[in-house]
């Protein structure tokens, strides 16, 4: 006997929206369980979690702020995943696009540059970001080379320059040779939205992506374009469709959105390059790119759930003395109910009676 | 539904805000750990100061810690969580916090911030560290006496001032017993990575050292040593444990004195900022004991800790001679002065590696 996964013949959509809640509700459950195992108040805890980083005006700028980063980098991986092209090195995209807009403020620190400091560099550290998007882009299309192993190489390459640099050229030269630049001049700084917060600029930008992504794909031929060529590659070659070219265009497109939440993430929270400036936001956005389901305003929400978990994981090991591993299994069982629930509204459970088959086949 | 649900909320609203009440007389002490609690190196070892403030003051405070905290754009979340949670006095327990707490500790000028091994600090702000050179020289002693080939392997974390001057103290010292001495320096770029840190040890081991020294924070290259029959010296925290026969001592971060007397500083209102950095005639950290090497060597290190004790021995004595084999100015009169070796970015002459990033 075997179980086997077996796909559905047809998708329920009511379904296909009710799993998320399914997915939350069982993971409520089992925390509830585990808090009452670990010997917590389960309600005090799930209200440190879920609740409590809702209710105060700081804890919400601080959901955007850490949000921000991850939704604009899962937009960008989401068109490259509907087109078929895995682009898994957003991490270092993420990190060029931090050295290059770095490289602007650096030079200009301490000149009276004006105002063109800030845009100039997050245009520069788009364009960075994209080109380098662009080199397992074009591997792929020209050589058949893996995008998946290139574009996830090209990380630590990434990571390595960015070392160099804080380490060796870019070093503070007040700052006892540790590993980082001087602090950014204020032209070279991200604007704060509130005064005294850390709600800055790049979150109203995340929110233009998003915009703008959920227009490509709902209403534009492009779009359309991504969308078929990822669902059904045959009817695309046969309408026409250029893969290569969607490949290039989407690796260029997701690489720019991670090099501009790179340097938004250096000019606005962090205020200078230094090694560790990406907590592996180019990795937790794949997970927030497949929990969105690969849709703009999904990955909108996707976003802001997986940043209410690190903030109300935060308050619950204050609140609540809870350890950060429970906030790792939490987070951890969290998306293992995700994916179930989504497997199972495609999939459905069948047992197998090998010995039946084999009587079949004799027959 | 809907407002039985609301009901449930403010209940709980209502339960969190009368159990932050009854804690309001008490003193609210935070901290930030950059790995686990149970790194058994660096973390573990501020961990443990912690609860020797709870077994010290017991009612009196209430603290909370933060581990896991990685030094990037989190940080200043974290702290700022603490501060807003009601801690009055905040320890953010390693160098990569120190901008962040400062922004936190401008914005909340009534909390008192305690950094550790950095170099800014302001009104509400103090800094603190140990000079932990003072235990590499004495290291660097034991090393060169027991070293049957004359090669030293040395994991380095990063190429900052404090380990770059835990070596050369090392390499000094050794010059001492043995001048054709050899330090084989391998760059791990982590604090904390077992697995990288065996790989160096095993790749240096390989180099021929026969005596492992790190500045990295697990006892993984200590197991590595220890299985191969070789020699180490722990880090951070007693790792005998983990190479019975292998450790020769270790530099134990002692924090609970200081942690201790800053509580109490904060709890008689008599708190200010400072600019700590002791040694070991402050016990900001101890060596462990001597072991593992006869009795003329254990003499050497007793002497020589007795004599920086005292500070009648200086791990940076004048002519201090550069990689270059110019001599290092000496701005100290007798030795090099403190913001020399804070801000050290040099190696001394004899080691065969060249500094990352010069």
């Amino acid at each position: 006997m075997q179980l086997v996964l077996e796909k559905r013949a047809e998708r329920s959509n009511t379904i296909a929206l009710v799993s998320p809640l399914i997915a939350i509700g069982l993971t409520i459950v089992t925390m509830t369980i585990l808090f009452a195992i670990i010997g917590k108040n389960p309600l005090l805890a799930l209200h440190a979690y879920f609740i409590a980083p809702l209710t105060d005006g700081y804890s919400l700028q601080e959901i955007a702020v850490k949000a921000t980063p991850l939704v604009m980098i899962a937009i960008g991986l989401s068109l490259c995943y509907l087109a078929n092209a895995w682009n898994i090195g957003a991490e270092g995209q993420f990190l060029i696009g931090a050295v290059a807009g770095s490289w602007i403020a650096v030079k200009t620190q301490g000149t009276d540059a004006g105002v063109w400091v800030l845009p100039a560099m997050l245009v520069l550290a788009a364009a960075a970001g994209a080109l380098y998007a662009l080199i397992p882009a074009i591997c792929k299309v020209k050589f058949g080379a893996s995008e998946i192993l290139t574009s996830l190489m090209l990380v630590y390459v990434a990571d390595l320059l960015l070392d160099y640099l804080v380490r060796g050229p870019w070093r503070d030269p007040n700052g006892f040779n540790f590993p980082t630049t001087a602090e950014f001049d204020p032209v070279a700084t991200v604007p704060l939205l509130i005064e005294g917060g850390r709600l800055h600029l790049g979150s109203i930008i995340a929110l233009l992506v998003v915009a703008s992504a959920a227009i490509l794909l709902g209403r534009t031929i492009k779009g359309f374009e991504i969308r078929v060529v990822g669902a059904a590659p045959r009817a695309a070659r046969f309408g026409g469709f250029n893969a290569n070219q969607l490949i290039i265009l989407t690796f260029a497109v997701s690489g720019a959105l991670a090099g501009l939440a790179g340097i938004i993430e250096v000019a606005g929270p962090v205020g200078h390059l230094q090694p560790g400036i990406s907590p592996g936001y180019g990795f937790t956005a794949i997970i927030v790119a497949f929990l969105g389901r690969l849709n703009p305003i999904g990955i909108l929400i996707a976003g802001l759930f997986l940043a209410l978990t690190f903030i109300g994981g935060e308050q619950a090991q204050i609140a609540m003395k809870i350890p950060l591993d429970v906030t790792k299994v939490f987070q951890g069982i969290l998306l293992f109910y995700v994916l179930a629930c989504d497997s199972l509204i495609l999939y459905r459970f069948k047992l197998v009676f090998p010995n039946r088959q084999v009587a079949r086949g004799a027959g | 539904m809907r407002k039985s649900l609301l009901a449930l909320a403010a209940g709980l609203l209502l339960a969190g805000s009368v159990s932050a009440a009854s804690a309001a007389d008490k003193l609210k002490v935070g901290f930030i750990y950059l790995g686990p609690i149970g790194d058994l190196g660096w973390t573990y070892q501020h961990e443990l100061a912690r609860q020797a403030l709870v077994k010290e003051f017991g009612d009196k405070i209430e603290t909370t810690y933060l581990e896991n905290v990685p030094e990037g754009p989190d940080a200043e979340r974290a702290i700022e969580q603490l501060v807003r949670a009601g801690n009055k006095l905040i320890f953010t327990t390693s160098f990569g916090y120190m901008d962040p707490t400062l922004k936190v500790a401008k914005k909340y000028p009534n909390v008192h911030f305690e950094h550790a091994t950095g170099y800014k600090r302001d009104k509400n702000m103090s800094t603190y560290s140990s000079k932990w050179y003072q235990g590499r020289y004495i290291q660097g002693l034991i090393a060169a006496k027991m070293s049957k080939s004359g090669v030293l392997g040395y994991i380095g974390s990063f190429p900052i001032p404090e380990v770059v001057s835990g070596i050369n103290a090392t390499m000094l010292a050794a010059q001492t017993i043995n001048p054709n001495i050899k330090v084989k320096i391998i760059w791990a770029n982590t604090w904390f990575d077992p697995g990288k840190e065996a790989d160096a040890a095993k790749a240096l081991i390989d180099q021929g050292a026969d005596v492992i020294m790190q500045h990295t924070d697990s006892p993984a290259a200590m197991q590595i040593a220890s299985e191969r029959g070789k020699l180490a010296f722990g880090q951070d925290s007693e790792m005998i444990k983990f190479g019975p026969k292998a450790q020769l001592t270790s530099i134990l971060d002692t924090w609970a004195p200081y942690y201790i007397a800053r509580v109490k500083a904060e709890l008689d209102g008599t708190w200010k900022s400072e600019d700590t950095w002791g040694g070991l005639d402050s016990h900001m950290f101890a060596m462990a004991p001597y072991t593992n090497m006869p009795d003329d060597v254990k003499k050497i290190a007793e002497d020589a800790q007795a004599a920086i004790t005292a500070g009648t021995l200086q791990p940076f004595k004048c002519p201090v001679i550069g990689q270059d084999g110019k001599e290092v100015e000496c701005k100290g009169g007798t030795s090099l002065d403190a913001g020399q070796i804070l801000g050290m970015n040099f190696y001394v002459k004899g080691i065969d590696d060249k500094l990352p990033g010069k």
